[in-house]
């Protein structure tokens, strides 16, 4: 049966013992298309969140539409869209460093795109704060502004975090889809291999990459939630416990109960 | 604080029928009456955490939720109630300690970041008036690791760190079990004869007998009687008043 299986055993092991500076920048770009992708859809969707909260109704109309038009597209046509649409310069230089436009389309587009889905995640966040917190803090003077910032956001982040760990996992995965427009990330650099070899050892190893990569995550989500707990409990959840429940329970998925939606 | 005719409906409940009170400085009122009666939602809009719908509220001759444009009364501004609030304390029925701070962090708060108070003269404050309530050497603990009585002792602490000329307390100890409603009634009890101005709404006969000044019995969205204790609960005249603490005491 593995014979039957035409691989070639020494390129998935060279890829993943001794890759090359090629495939090290592949890797490279994907985790930091990742990370600012995500910070991006972190800042807009809670942009999105308190707007969707206002007392001023175009606000909460222009947040009801960003997210009903980008969970309503698939991720694919969105990067195509930003790529071909917008009008980005061929090279986009920010002073110390520059960006190429696929670069950007790419990033802008996976960020815009999880600010729709984060939004709902942070309101949700927010709401499970109960309403005695902002009373409290109002009763003591507290502005809006400042009740928020102080008192409500810091609990809601501790509540925002599993789900959000979830989507960054979904991010890394997701951000293979920037491939479409020429950025040379990991899944790409699979491809260019496999074009080249017909082999589908390339896809095989990277998708070990990959699993790497959302295991090193999930580690780190692991001893963030755990430092959270910390000050609301004071005890110490030890890091092992932790791991081992995202491990059995599917990634934070489905312990934090969130709805979950497949991804394009 | 002033009470002047307060309506106020929730939906079609029309909960305050019409509430005037009058409350002079450094006295004690306890209100008292059945779930329902409109008490705490009374004491709520004190501190406009619930707006009125017709009637005046004052503090200090400052109308409280509103100010005078021309001739008639407009909502304020969130700027100005918040200020307004900082002149009046409220304790919570379930503390609504900040969990994510420490009960020293928490009596700080609002000093520091409302009132611009300098860190080590309010951690200095805090300190003094956590030990008043008794909690000196509680003041890094978290409230989830608090005892409710500790967490509610907790809680005046931090309304009194704002120095305001009003307390309100609602139903301060009926979330608690009975053996921890005594150290913070006996906080509370304290308060009221060191001369702080307080309207709290209770169950607590005891307590309402001990401290008030003045007892006021609320029933259906109106002040059915009020009067000093050894009358109030001596000689009570109104149907409703005996009939509901023939049923308490």
């Amino acid at each position: 049966m593995i014979a039957a299986i035409q691989l070639s055993w020494h390129v998935i092991w060279s890829r993943i013992v001794d890759p090359d500076s090629v495939f090290a920048h592949a890797l490279w770009a994907t985790v930091y298309i990742s990370v600012v992708a995500q910070i991006m859809g972190i800042l807009l969707g809670l942009l999105a969140a308190l707007m969707r909260m206002s007392r001023f109704w175009p606000f909460r109309f222009l947040s009801g539409l960003y997210v009903l038009v980008f969970r309503g597209t698939p991720v694919l046509v969105q990067i195509m869209f930003f790529y071909l649409v917008l009008p980005l310069p061929n090279v986009i230089d920010f002073g110390a460093f520059s960006l190429r436009s696929s670069f950007a389309a790419g990033i802008l587009a996976l960020g815009i795109n999880e600010g729709a889905y984060m939004r709902e995640i942070i309101r949700a966040g927010i709401d499970s704060i109960e309403r005695g917190q902002t009373e409290a803090a109002k009763s003591l003077g507290m502005r809006y502004g400042l009740a928020m910032r102080r008192i409500v956001l810091p609990q809601a982040a501790r509540v925002i975090v599993p789900p959000l760990g979830n989507e960054f996992n979904n991010m890394m995965k997701t951000s293979s889809l920037v491939s479409i427009i020429g950025v040379y990330e990991l899944f790409a650099d699979a491809q260019q291999g496999y074009s080249a070899t017909f082999d589908a050892a390339y896809f095989l190893a990277v998708a070990f990459w990959y699993l790497v990569l959302t295991s090193i995550w999930s580690f780190a989500q692991a001893a963030i939630e755990r430092k959270l707990a910390v000050s609301e409990h004071g005890d110490e959840i030890s890091l092992r416990e932790r791991a081992v429940a995202i491990w059995t329970e599917g990634g934070g998925m489905v312990r934090s109960g969130w709805p979950w939606r497949a991804r394009a | 604080m002033r009470a002047v005719d307060v309506h106020k409906t929730f939906s079609r409940l029309h909960v305050l029928r019409g509430v005037s009170l009058e409350v002079r400085q450094r006295e004690t009122v306890c209100i008292i009456g059945a779930s329902g009666s409109g008490k705490t939602t009374f004491l709520r809009c004190i501190n406009h955490l619930e707006k009125i719908d017709s009637g005046l509220i004052e503090v200090n001759g400052h109308p409280i939720g509103y100010r005078k444009k021309k001739e008639k009364l407009v909502e304020d501004r969130e700027r100005s109630i918040a200020r307004q609030r900082t002149e009046i304390g409220f304790v919570f029925q379930r503390f609504n300690l900040f969990p994510h701070k420490t009960a020293l962090q928490n009596v700080i708060e609002a000093p520091v970041h409302v009132r611009g108070v300098a860190k080590d003269q309010a951690i200095a404050e805090a300190e003094t008036l956590l030990a008043r309530v008794g909690l000196g050497d509680k003041k890094d603990a978290y409230p989830g690791k608090l005892s409710g009585g500790q967490q509610q002792r907790v809680a005046i602490a931090r309304s009194l760190a704002m120095k305001p000329a009003l307390m309100l307390f609602d139903e301060p100890t009926s979330a608690l079990d009975p053996e921890v409603t005594g150290e913070v009634l006996d906080v509370m009890e304290e308060l009221a004869h060191e001369g702080t101005t307080m309207i709290v709404v209770t169950h607590e006969m005891g307590f309402a007998k001990r401290a008030a000044d003045r007892v006021v019995m609320m029933d259906e969205g109106v002040i059915i009687e009020e009067g000093p204790p050894e009358h109030f609960f001596e000689a009570p005249t109104h149907e409703r008043t005996k009939a509901f603490l023939s049923k308490i005491l």
